[in-house]
């Protein structure tokens, strides 16, 4: 394997950049999180529905499946209702931010060997990065809105999404230590063999723990239940979106969705090997499995850890503020140092 | 912070603990998720920290008492069914009681064993209302629906009884309005043993989830002397370990026939409160389940009187309902109707006791405390 300072600086061989390719690219991402977006909506209505024992949306189309088409329709239609005493250019700007740096984020993301708008060689960097772009949104959508609840809403989500970047970061530096990249695409292609060389099974015990690490960190970077505490509706109503209506609280609502779709599709790419199939060993089945494109392996993984972030939301109640960063700075956040620590003596020891 | 007199919401004695404090002031309700109803607190913040919590009341004040004194007794007994409208069957009871007592009814042996059973289920219904709702306050959504499950069932029962589903107005003086018809007491039959299931699974789903133990563990502590002090009876009461119970202390109807404990829990917390309220429905289904063994045949009421007309003096009946005593307290003149009729609700001073139990914790148990009071605001307000 690769050292654990191998990580190259030079740009990585892209596409050039012309505006062909840009719109291209503009277009693939829309598509996307537009698709993205409606598959979960309809998705999170039937998981929590089961899980309550209830049918969740049937009427709209088959088994409800336009129902967010419909949602989509009523948030549209609805008026945009400004509080007195807003700050209006800011109360304005701050559903924009959080769906943008979403957006951003999807163009990074390697769907195939091919399909990808560009990869960048310090890819994890430019996840943590745009990732912090979203919690100013929300910031400022509380602070702009002239309300308690938003703004307790805002505070509790700075403190938490803040908190949580740092196990965030740290668990990625763990895959960027074992594979010795930090582009998605290289981690990726890190993980090339069978299902035993992904790193949830190729670094032993370190993977497990990496992915369960890493799923509830990003649930809590994702302002999701249980750890919704931004948004707690039996404490402070919706949090920081209490004010907005229409599409102004859409964007919210779609950037939340297109997060928890990029959280998985990381997932997937940092431990469940991307877009690679899954390979046994054996050569007529694998063989019949690689006939199934990227995108679609890729999917199906995030679609996995969806369901897991879809579960963890509908069965867990919700810890309270100063028990969630106490998880954070008390449990988590040493538990990854020790995994990092561990990787890092594997790597030296050259088991890794 | 200073802020004018003007801008200090009223009920609070003080603005701030210290000087240089940046506390504030947060309105709840009378609209929001989580105040069960129009109960309106405002809260004194130090950050997440409350300092001082003032509920407000009166926002479904309908002076219930007041129009009891133009009305008669009978007509009287569909008013309380507003006032706590998940132990209607109790609260009717407690009228019907007083009435009995005044006027030296008898209630045939039927009749008193359908009391106890309507009773025991409500409470059993109740304590599952309370179950559904302390999941959902605390963030576990998916419980507040797997408990409405159950609850409908018992609600269907109800439903095939008397009519209604929530606003019963069932009993009458001298035992109920109609007979009860075998279908219904073989659904109840039948619905015990569903409710020890459930019952099964609301423990493996929440009491022992280590969320759930960590926001109501050692949150909300009420000392028995507070207890006493603030007037609590209930679960609240028998949460902070004083095993009080009307049914046990001073026996209405027959209830000193039955076999049954009076669960007690220690610690006086938020989840001594909801362990006793889980150990009343297993009391409850016990109680039900020797009722419908011994049930005998015969009237369901005894004669009923053309008039109501309470001999001139005062008369007073008390009830324990699922949220505690339910008081009914009549002064009569010897007319049809009464001279004043106040009835003593157990939600008014399960909520008095609210500012000593918030102190110093956040804004979440705010809402853990509340939903563990399991507090009706029609009740507060009447």
């Amino acid at each position: 394997m690769t050292t654990l300072f191998s990580i190259h600086l030079a740009t990585a061989a892209t596409a050039p950049v012309t505006p062909l390719f840009l719109l291209k690219g503009f277009l693939g991402v829309v598509a996307i999180v537009l698709i993205g977006t409606t598959t979960l909506i309809w998705m999170e209505r039937k998981v929590s529905a089961r899980i309550q024992a209830r049918l969740g949306p049937t009427r709209v189309g088959w088994h409800g499946v336009l129902q967010p088409v419909a949602d989509m329709i009523k948030l549209a239609l609805k008026e945009i209702i400004t509080p007195r005493g807003a700050d209006r250019f800011v109360f304005y700007l701050a559903p924009f931010l959080p769906i943008t740096a979403s957006c951003l984020m999807v163009a990074i993301i390697p769907f195939d060997f091919h399909i990808q708008v560009t990869d960048l060689n310090l890819g994890v960097l430019f996840l943590i990065g745009i990732s912090g772009i979203g919690v100013f949104g929300v910031l400022m959508a509380g602070w702009a809105s002239n309300n308690k609840y938003s703004l307790l809403g805002a505070l509790r989500s700075g403190a938490q999404m803040i908190s949580y970047e740092i196990s965030f970061g740290l668990n990625m530096l763990l895959i960027v230590m074992l594979s010795g990249t930090a582009s998605l695409r290289e981690i990726v292609l890190s993980q090339q063999g069978t299902v035993a060389d992904w790193w949830i099974i190729k670094a032993p015990v370190l993977g497990v723990a990496g992915f369960i690490l890493y799923l509830i960190s990003t649930t809590a970077e994702l302002n999701r239940g249980p750890f919704d505490i931004a948004e707690a509706e039996q404490e402070i109503t919706a949090g920081f979106h209490t004010e907005y209506s229409g599409m102004a609280f859409a964007l919210f609502f779609m950037a939340e969705f297109v997060n928890m779709m990029i959280a998985s599709f990381v997932g997937s790419i940092l431990y469940l090997g991307g877009f690679l199939a899954p390979q046994f060993g054996w050569a007529p089945l694998d063989a019949a499995l690689d006939l199934a494109p990227g995108w679609l392996w890729l999917g199906l993984k995030a679609l996995f850890c969806i369901y897991l972030y879809m579960l963890l939301r509908w069965t867990f109640p919700r810890p309270r503020i100063d028990q969630l960063l106490a998880l954070e700075w008390k449990v988590l956040l040493p538990i990854n140092f020790t995994t990092l620590l561990a990787a890092a003596l594997l790597i030296y020891g050259g088991l890794l | 912070m200073s802020l004018h007199a003007s801008q200090i919401p009223p009920g609070f004695t003080r603005i701030a603990s210290h000087e240089d404090s940046e506390e504030f002031f947060l309105n709840v309700g009378p609209q929001h998720p989580s105040t069960h109803g129009v109960l309106r607190l405002v809260l004194r913040l130090d950050g997440e920290t409350v300092r001082e919590v003032v509920p407000h009341m009166g926002y479904i004040h309908r002076g219930i008492e007041k129009m009891g004194e133009k009305q008669s007794f009978i007509q009287y007994i569909h008013l309380t069914d507003r006032m706590d409208y998940i132990c209607s069957h109790m609260n009717n009871l407690g009228v019907c009681l007083a009435i009995e007592k005044a006027m030296d009814i008898g209630v045939p042996e039927r009749g008193e064993y359908i009391r106890v059973i309507v009773n025991e289920l409500q409470r059993i219904q109740s304590h599952l209302l309370f179950w559904s709702a302390f999941g959902g306050d605390l963030g576990a959504l998916s419980a507040f629906l797997y408990g409405f499950k159950v609850r409908e069932v018992i609600t269907d029962i109800f439903d095939e009884m008397c009519g209604a589903r929530l606003t019963m107005n069932f009993f009458r003086p001298g035992g109920s309005a109609h007979d009860v018809s075998a279908s219904v007491f073989a659904r109840i039959a039948d619905f015990l043993p569903e409710l020890d299931r459930a019952m099964a699974e609301f423990d493996r789903l929440v009491s022992g989830n280590a969320i759930i133990l960590r926001r109501s563990k050692g949150i909300g502590v009420l000392s028995p002397a507070n207890a006493l002090a603030y007037g609590c009876t209930g679960p609240v009461l028998r949460g902070s370990g004083i095993a009080y119970d009307v049914r046990r202390a001073r026996p209405y109807s027959i209830y000193d026939r039955f076999d049954f404990a009076v669960p007690t829990a220690t610690e006086g917390d938020c989840y001594a409160r909801y362990a006793v309220r889980m150990e009343e429905m297993r009391q409850s289904s016990r109680i039900i389940k020797q009722a419908l063994k011994e049930l005998p045949d015969g009237p369901h009421r005894s004669k009923e009187k053309p008039l109501y007309k309470l001999p001139a003096g005062t008369y007073y009946s008390e009830v324990e309902t699922a949220k505690g005593v339910f008081g009914t307290f009549i002064t009569s003149d010897g007319t049809p109707k009464p001279y004043r009729i106040h009835n003593r609700t157990p939600n008014f001073c399960n909520l008095s006791v609210f500012n000593e139990l918030c102190v110093g914790h956040k804004i979440a148990d705010v809402i853990a405390i509340l939903a563990t009071l399991d507090v009706v605001i029609p009740d507060i307000d009447r």
